[in-house]
This record gives structure tokens, C-alpha cells and sequence, in this order.
């Protein structure tokens, strides 16, 4: 074996004063980077295997430990980042694509940083959340351009709807990309706060079926889990053409993540491995979609709303355009910073667009055609907090999948090595070891407390607003102030600048 | 400065309105008296009138009202209107000199019909009409159509608006519905086409308040192809009642529920069938609550609606004796014109006040 | 009576129970580090982490109904208090037989390690009043304190 050049890339600092030698931290990493040395009756670390996940700084009972970026330095050389010489090392010596996982961690402009709410001053009154109701009732699926009635009555029931009690979703995140734990605490916390969570391409666990009403399932390039029980189970279904990590690529879920469990779910042998193809190859064309859509309504007596996930890409507008007319309820648009399992580094960090323009374009896109009523806007792709939310819903989205958040509040540190499957945080894992880490109890009750968080502030924003109904946001660009933004950028956004 | 329609300005309001159901006219002294007595509710900077059943001897034409800024805008738009429409009778709009008014554009009254062959295929008059003013407005620079609708017109301008009312001599018309308007603009260069009420064909509103969902409102608007030029929350408020009662045929209390939606607490109370009604009506039409406080008064052919906001952030009241209805920003606008009314009472939020003329049907 | 009971399914073999119940019955029960640093014997818990990963789960003193321990004292050191249904070793009285170990059926007694001879078991932290330390410090809620019959 030759020599490796790759250095650690964190530094585990133990302060000796404080280690009481308890191996709390030997017992919890799954790196083995912290090593109980027998001889000397004390623990020591590797530093070359930590990823910074924190579980052992979480739980170490003395707070003895303390992770550091590894302060060697290349020499200073503004191209050649210590990443870039890194990577050349690591592909050096494997000869393999760069794998990685959740989302895009490079410095590209935030845009939600770059826009301002409004808020009521003497002109009209804001509203105090806590002495006026305040509502985010918020329906998903197609809207007819009119009501039609005769003699006072509904001539025809609105097509199905998804009804949510606050406008954000757990966003697709399959069972075998992430534990059955992570699952259940998310499918509690939905049903907990009259929410959705999405199955991804990982077929409905038994266990799920009785949170169908709180579920959206998905249906992907590989149609793992795919049955007639699967697709009644949901409360609509979701065709997941791509995702905001890894726009034109597909999934692959290795098989020795494919246990008993995932494999019964996703309708594979034990220990194949699941691969979803890049396209669906039914699906070439737009005219292909629309065949899919339908069949699937078809497959369910048009009962529920049927969307399609896409990432946002360079055409996003026309793209979307197209699915609203193949026949979409709601389109899902996931953006370059949106979380993955795993995906390939490079297209992770260069493919894609921010969330912000693409739905700004969608929106306005929609809105030209007089076709914005027909499909409902669901935005991904690292929302961050509620002031988030608040500005994607005033850009004209519907309602938003959270995926990172969601995770983060379950305990994800974004090490970024969901790849590995051996996440400390029993979240991205199926080694049952560490699946029984996350206990789902505290998960959903985790999970729901950030949306009711959310929530909150969202009613706060809103009344700060004047507007006690989310309705009157969606779309009211004239809520946002562009700052430190281009005028094409401005234009894109459709928003003016701060102080006009 | 940048005038109305570049720029989108908050205001303060009085409204006052005043209809007789069974249709008799009378005249506008009374509106200019109650409007009068609201006198600090407004800043000198915009006051109007609406007046319905004003032109007995053309009821079946359209009657546009015009501002003119320059000779040369007249010209075009004469062209326009006479390439159109066949014209009864033109002439300018009687006013007399006000010390207060200063600045006014030559207000001009035609008569017209449409011709025939000026329909373009599957247009009603009223889209022709409709299409007409939109470009009047838009492409003559220096012209402004007030108002289009048939036997009435719109009276508006610079100033407070029982001054408005000296200058167009509004105590000569005689009308079954008067509406008025008293404007505190936080900022505005005076532009006599920004102030209230505004109208399209015979729709006219009045509107006190500052609507925050109107960005959402007029992204919706736009969607339908209305273009709204003046960027107020009146002009979002009459399109959006022209969408639901005149273009989609939406019953009238469903076009309320929709501009001033119950809460979902108060739906969940509903009766199963009236709940699916009405939440159809909120997902469908989401994008048209009004949020914010409002208080309006919606003038027709047909009659009136006034209407709060739903949680009631604008006052409004409202009073009747024998067959008038009064509704106004305060009870002493009322008093001051109707001293002992029979009935007077405030209507809750989102609650309308509704009158129709006797022989005049349903609003839509 | 209220006892401690295990979730196998949620134990992360943390062994934090260890620790801190460890530290409960150290010299100083209020310091940690103290605790495993300054005494001078290592402080012994009176919960066992079982484990043969992926199962591990946390066992202490049952406090049996019917304990066989309090039976088998040769001192009459081992004792089921009448009205809190607690099983405590009076030290003072224990003379370090080992019978009890030997009829324990949960392996839940042992031999104290702190250098005088006497049996050490779980007292259910009867003397802080309160949430014994093990389940307050589980981070996964794998411990509950509950006087219901909890599991199968």
C-alpha cells in the first residue's frame, strides 16, 4: 500500500483536566475515532476519522471534548482552497467520483438574506397574533378559475385538495436513505401539526400506513414500493423527476443498507442494490409526463392531488409551465442548496439554481400564462427558519418542504456524511446500532415543536404585516424589499429595492 | 413627484353614501352636506362623487366622463371615441369657480353607443367600452376617463370634497344613488385623475382604508387581464367585484365571502354543506380577501354594498328611513342629513349592507 | 410502586446511566469530575449497561414484590421498606456475605468496589426524593419511572 496524502480534516481536543474516562465518546462514535486504550486505562482519538458530527461533544457528561478544524495549512494560495488539493488526493488515490451528502455547502449568494419584510405603520394597523385569529390554513392542488354554482350550491366539488395547517412539509427523504426512526418521528410531528411528510422513493413501512393521511407518496425513476395499497395510502401522490442536490442524476441506494425491512418496503432482494435510473424511462418527454399524471389518477379515481418534484434548473419557468399543462396538481420545485442522501460532489456544488430566482421566475412564469390557479408552488431547498418561509410565500410560493431543517431538529449536525451510513444521529443510517439513537417519541416531539416554533413567527411576521390570512401574502411581492441585489437580479424577483 | 399610478400611496378616508330604493332621484346636496361634515377626514387633496339615475335623457348610453390636460389629448381621444362609438351629445361638464380649486383639467361629458362594427367577434358593449378606457387611459397622454357607465358619472378631483361638489355643481343633478369620498393621501403631487371614487361601466367605489394583500390581489387581477394602472386599492376592489359579479356571474353574498372571507373558526361552526362552500370559496379564491382594513361602499345600476373588513378595522355605519339607506364613515355624517333615522346600526366586520332598488333585481 | 424500566429499543449503550449513577452514590455526588478524579477508589454504579449490540439495555434492582435478597440476609441488613416498596442495603449492617448476590435472579447486586465489604445495589435514589439519575440523564429516553407494569 502506498503512502496517503490526506491529512485529517478536524482535530479532536480533549482536555484532560476534564475527561473522567467514562468512553461515553468511545461508545457513541461510529468512526472509531475515539479509542479506549487498554495499556494506559484512558481514552485517546484518532483524528483522522472524526467528521465532526459532535455526538460525542453532545454527550460527553464533563464537556471535555471540543472539535477543531485541523489547523495544518497548505500554503496560502487563493485558487488552489486546501478543498480543491484535498480532493486531488482523495480521487488520487481512489480513482472514483467524489460522493458527499445533504446540500450545497458552497458560498453562493443567499438570496433570502438579500430581501426585507415589510411591516404596518399608522397607515393600516398590525395585527396582534395573540388577541386576533391569524390564519395559515393553506390548500395544495388545482383551483378552478371559477366557482361555479347555481341556486346558491357548488355545481362541482373543487378537485382533491391537501388541506395543511401551516404551510410548510417534511420533504421527500426515503426509507433506506434515512433510518425507519427518522421516518416515524417526521410522520408523528405531520400528523401532530396538520402537516405532510413525503415518503421519497422508499415505499411505506407497515408501520407507516396508519399516518396515510399526513403522507405523500412518492413515486420515482426506480418505483421502489410501488403497489395499489402504497398509492391509496397517501393523501396525494408525488413523481419525483429530480431533486435540487443532484439535478440529472439518479439514486443509489447501496445494498448493504438494504436490510430484511428495506427490502420487504422497496420491493427488492435483500442486499440488491436499489438504483434509481437519472429519467424515468417512461418519461422522455413532457407528453410522457402527462401519461404518468393521469395514469396515476386514474390508478387512485382522481381522489388525490397528483404533483411532480423537479430541480430547479436553467429553463425552471417553461419546465414548470409544461408540468402545470401536462396536468400536475402541484409542482414541487427543489432548489440548488436542497439536502440529498448522497450525491456526486461536483454536480452537489455546480448544477442548478437558487431556490429564490427559480421561484420567482415559476411564479411570474405562471401568472403571465393565467395559468398560476391550476397548480399549487411548493419550494425546497434549504429553508432555513420561518422569515424563510415568510419571503418564499410573498415570492408566490404555495407552501415549502423543509428536509435539512427537519433533520437538524432531529439532531443532524450536517456532518455531510449521510453517504457513509453510519450517522451517530440514528438519522441516516440503517445499522440498527444506531437507528436506535433516534427514538421517535423524541423526534416527532422535536420535529413538531419546530413548526409550531415556526409557526409563531410566522403569525408575528404576518401580523407585523397587517395581514391575518396567509392567502394575502402568497404573491405579494410589494411585502419584499430587494438589499445589495443587481437590477436584474431585482427584476428576476420581481421585488423593488429597499427604499423605493 | 411621481402621480398616482406610478407610485403606490396610502390614505386615509371619509366615505358617505346615500340611495332612495324605490328609485326617486334627489338631489346632491345632502351627499355634499354629510361629506362636508367628515371635513377633517380628509387633507384637501382628493374628493369625488359618484351620482346614479343623473342622465334620465340618455339612460341606455355610455357615459364617459373625461379630464383633459391639453388640447391635444381631446383631439385623440374624440378621434377615438367617434371611430367607436356613435355620439349623441358632447359637451363640456358645467362647473362654477371655486377659490379653493385651482389646477382643474376641462372636464368633458360624451353621450355615446357603440357602433356595431366596432365589436370585434364575441365582445359585449361593455368590453368594448372596457377595452376603450383602458386605452384612453393608458396610451393618450393628458387624457383621464373618469367614468363610462350608463346613466351616471363620476365627479372628482383636488380638493376637499364638499368644494369638489361647488365646483361641478353637483346640487343641480338629481340622483337615486350618491356616493362620496373625502382622501388623506399621505403624499401625492395632486393629480385630479388619482383621487376617488373610481369607476368602470357603471360600477363605482368608494373605499376607506389600506389594503395589505393588495399586491396579492392585483398579481391575481392580472392573471384575468385586468391592467391596474393606478396601483390603489380602489381600482383592485371594483376589478375584483367586476371579476366575481359581472365576468364570472358569482352570486353576491359568495363575492362578499370571498372579499371579506368568515374565519375558519366561524366555518368549522357551519352546517357541512355551507362549510365546503365556503372553504371551496377560500381555496379558490384566496388571492381576492382583502386584508387589512377596509371599509367600502359599492355603487351600481342596480343598488349598493357597503362592507367592513372582517375584523373591522375601518369604521362604518349605517342607518335607513322610509326608503332611504344611508351609510357612512361616521353616524354624525348621517345625522347631519337624517337627524332620527328609524334604524342605525354598525355592521359587524365582513358583514354587508345591502340595497337594492325595488325594481331594479339582483345586482348582477 | 414506581420502578425504573428499560427500553431496550431506544438504548444507545451510552452507558451515561453508568455514570452518572456512579457519580450519585460517589463522595461527591454533586461533581462529576471530582467524583472520578479526586476519590480515590473509582465510584461504582448500580446500574449494569447489558449489552450485545444491536441489544443493549440498562438493568438495576427490580424491587422485587417478593425479594429474595431481603429472605436471604444474613443480617437483616437487606430490607423492603413497608411503605415505599424501596429494597435498601443498610451498610451499616451489612456484613458482606454475598448471599444476596447469589440469590439475586437479575444479577443486580454486586460487590462494592469502594473498599469496604458490603453489597451495593440501587436504591432507586430514595434519598434525593426525586427522578433517580439514570433516567434523568438518559439522552434517550430509554429509562422511564413509572408505577406502571411497563413492557410485556
Amino acid at each position: 500500500m502506498t503512502l496517503s496524502l490526506s491529512t485529517p480534516d478536524f482535530l479532536i481536543e480533549r482536555n484532560r483536566d476534564r475527561c473522567i474516562n467514562c468512553r461515553v465518546c468511545v461508545r457513541q462514535c461510529a468512526n472509531e475515532a475515539h479509542i479506549w486504550d487498554e495499556e494506559e486505562q484512558r481514552v485517546k482519538s484518532d483524528d483522522a476519522l472524526c467528521v465532526d458530527c459532535q455526538r460525542c461533544v453532545t454527550l460527553c457528561p464533563t464537556h471535555a471534548l471540543t472539535i477543531r478544524k485541523y489547523p495544518l495549512e497548505f500554503r496560502e494560495n487563493a485558487n488552489w482552497s486546501a478543498n480543491a488539493i484535498k480532493a486531488i488526493y482523495k480521487q488520487a488515490e481512489s480513482g472514483g467520483i467524489l460522493l458527499t451528502g445533504m446540500g450545497n455547502d458552497q458560498p453562493y449568494p443567499i438570496f433570502w438574506d438579500h430581501l426585507l419584510l415589510n411591516a404596518s405603520q399608522v397607515t393600516n394597523p398590525s395585527i396582534d397574533p395573540l388577541r386576533e385569529p391569524m390564519e395559515l390554513k393553506t390548500f395544495l392542488g388545482r383551483k378552478p378559475e371559477k366557482l361555479m354554482m347555481r341556486d346558491g350550491k357548488l355545481v362541482e366539488d373543487m378537485p382533491p385538495q391537501l388541506e395543511l395547517e401551516v404551510p410548510i412539509m417534511f420533504s421527500a427523504m426515503s426509507y433506506g436513505s434515512i433510518s425507519l426512526n427518522a421516518i416515524k418521528s417526521l410522520a408523528a410531528a405531520a400528523e401532530k401539526t396538520g402537516i405532510m411528510y413525503n415518503t421519497g422513493e422508499g415505499g411505506l413501512h407497515k408501520d407507516l400506513y396508519k399516518y396515510g393521511k399526513n403522507t405523500i407518496v412518492q413515486v420515482a425513476s426506480g418505483r421502489f414500493g410501488v403497489h395499489p395499497q402504497y398509492l391509496e395510502a397517501g393523501a396525494a401522490i408525488e413523481i419525483k423527476i429530480g431533486q435540487g442536490a443532484k439535478p440529472g442524476i439518479g439514486g443509489h441506494l447501496p445494498g448493504e443498507k438494504v436490510g430484511l425491512e428495506v427490502s420487504q418496503t422497496r420491493m427488492i432482494p435483500e442486499g440488491t442494490d436499489a438504483i434509481s435510473p437519472a429519467p424515468h424511462h417512461d418519461i422522455y418527454s413532457i407528453e410522457d409526463l402527462r401519461q404518468l399524471i393521469y395514469s396515476l389518477k386514474e390508478a387512485t379515481q382522481y381522489r388525490k392531488p397528483v404533483g411532480v418534484k423537479i430541480a430547479a434548473v436553467h429553463n425552471i419557468a417553461a419546465i414548470a409551465s409544461g408540468i402545470a399543462r401536462a396536468g400536475a396538481d402541484i409542482i414541487a420545485i427543489d432548489g440548488f442548496r436542497g439536502g440529498t442522501g448522497a450525491a456526486p460532489l461536483r454536480t452537489r456544488d455546480n448544477v442548478g439554481l437558487p431556490i429564490e430566482l427559480a421561484l420567482a421566475a415559476v411564479d411570474s412564469r405562471l401568472r403571465e400564462e393565467g395559468i398560476r390557479n391550476q397548480v399549487s408552488l411548493v419550494i425546497g431547498g434549504s429553508i432555513r427558519n420561518s422569515a424563510d418561509i415568510v419571503k418564499a410565500i410573498a415570492l408566490g410560493a404555495d407552501a415549502v418542504y423543509i428536509g435539512t431543517a427537519a433533520l437538524i431538529s432531529l439532531g443532524c449536525h450536517l456532518c455531510q456524511k449521510c453517504n457513509t451510513g453510519k450517522c451517530n444521529w440514528g438519522i441516516a443510517t440503517q445499522n440498527p446500532q444506531l437507528v436506535k439513537r433516534l427514538n421517535p417519541e423524541i423526534g416527532a416531539e422535536r420535529a413538531a415543536n419546530l413548526i409550531s416554533a415556526w409557526e409563531h413567527e410566522i403569525k408575528e411576521l404576518l401580523g407585523g404585516m397587517g395581514i391575518n390570512a396567509i392567502e394575502s401574502l402568497r404573491g405579494n411581492r410589494l411585502m419584499l424589499r430587494g438589499i445589495g441585489l443587481s437590477d436584474r437580479e431585482l427584476s428576476i424577483l420581481g421585488v423593488m429595492a429597499a427604499g423605493e | 413627484m411621481l402621480r398616482e399610478g406610478q407610485v403606490r400611496i396610502p390614505s386615509g378616508c371619509a366615505i358617505s353614501g346615500i340611495m332612495n330604493k324605490r328609485g326617486e332621484v334627489f338631489s346632491g346636496q345632502d351627499i355634499i352636506k354629510s361629506i362636508a361634515l367628515m371635513h377633517d377626514r380628509s387633507n384637501g387633496l382628493g374628493g369625488g362623487f359618484a351620482a346614479y339615475g343623473i342622465y334620465p335623457d340618455y339612460p341606455e348610453h355610455y357615459a364617459f366622463h373625461l379630464y383633459y390636460e391639453e388640447q391635444a389629448a381631446k383631439e385623440k381621444t374624440e378621434q377615438k371615441l367617434n371611430s367607436l362609438f356613435h355620439v349623441a351629445e358632447s359637451g363640456k361638464i358645467p362647473t362654477r369657480r371655486v377659490s379653493s380649486i385651482r389646477q382643474a383639467p376641462l372636464a368633458w361629458r360624451y353621450f355615446v353607443r357603440p357602433k356595431p362594427e366596432s365589436l370585434l367577434e364575441d365582445e359585449s358593449e361593455d368590453e368594448l367600452v372596457v377595452r376603450t378606457v383602458m386605452h384612453i387611459n393608458s396610451q393618450i397622454k393628458g387624457a383621464f376617463v373618469v367614468s363610462s357607465g350608463q346613466n351616471m358619472g363620476a365627479f372628482k378631483g383636488v380638493g376637499f370634497p364638499e368644494d369638489m361638489g361647488e365646483y361641478f355643481r353637483l346640487e343641480e343633478y338629481k340622483g337615486n344613488i350618491w356616493l362620496a369620498h373625502g382622501r388623506f393621501p399621505t403624499n401625492t403631487p395632486g393629480w385630479w385623475g388619482g383621487a376617488h371614487p373610481f369607476t368602470l361601466l357603471d360600477w363605482s367605489i368608494v373605499h376607506n382604508g389600506e389594503i395589505s394583500s393588495y399586491g396579492a390581489n392585483k398579481r391575481y387581477l392580472e392573471m384575468f387581464g385586468y391592467r391596474l394602472t393606478m396601483q390603489t386599492d380602489t381600482e383592485a376592489i371594483t376589478y375584483a367585484f367586476d371579476l366575481l359579479l359581472r365576468k364570472q356571474n358569482v352570486p353576491l353574498d359568495i363575492a362578499i365571502a370571498t372579499l371579506a372571507a368568515p374565519f375558519w373558526r366561524d366555518i368549522e361552526r357551519m352546517d357541512p354543506e355551507r362549510q365546503k362552500l365556503f372553504k371551496t370559496v377560500r381555496a379558490v379564491y384566496g388571492s381576492l380577501l382583502l386584508n387589512g382594513p377596509f371599509s367600502i361602499i359599492l355603487g351600481s345600476n342596480k343598488g349598493i354594498v357597503a362592507l367592513n373588513d372582517r375584523l373591522k378595522l375601518r369604521s362604518l355605519v349605517a342607518a335607513s328611513q322610509g326608503d332611504f339607506l344611508y351609510v357612512a364613515s361616521e353616524e354624525s355624517a348621517i345625522r347631519e342629513i337624517c337627524p332620527n333615522p328609524e334604524r342605525v346600526w354598525a355592521p359587524r366586520g365582513g358583514e354587508p349592507v345591502i340595497g337594492l332598488f325595488e325594481e331594479g333585481g339582483n345586482l348582477v | 410502586m414506581k420502578r425504573v424500566y428499560a427500553r431496550e429499543e431506544f438504548c444507545a449503550g451510552c452507558k451515561l446511566c453508568e455514570v452518572h449513577c456512579a457519580v450519585a452514590h460517589s463522595e461527591y455526588p454533586d461533581d462529576i469530575i471530582k467524583a472520578f478524579l479526586k476519590q480515590k477508589v473509582k465510584p461504582t454504579p448500580r446500574v449494569l449497561v447489558e449489552e450485545n449490540q444491536p441489544i443493549s439495555f440498562a438493568l438495576q434492582c427490580r424491587h422485587c414484590d417478593d425479594a429474595p435478597c431481603t429472605k436471604a440476609c444474613i443480617s437483616g441488613a437487606m430490607q423492603k421498606d413497608p411503605l415505599t416498596g424501596v429494597v435498601i442495603n443498610d451498610e451499616s449492617r451489612c456484613v458482606g456475605c454475598w448471599t444476596c448476590i447469589l440469590v439475586c435472579p437479575f444479577g443486580a447486586v454486586q460487590r462494592d468496589a469502594g473498599g469496604h465489604k458490603v453489597a451495593s445495589k440501587c436504591d432507586l435514589c430514595s434519598t434525593n426524593g426525586g427522578l433517580p439519575v439514570c433516567v434523568q440523564n438518559c439522552p434517550n429516553d430509554a429509562l422511564v419511572f413509572t408505577d406502571e407494569l411497563w413492557g410485556r
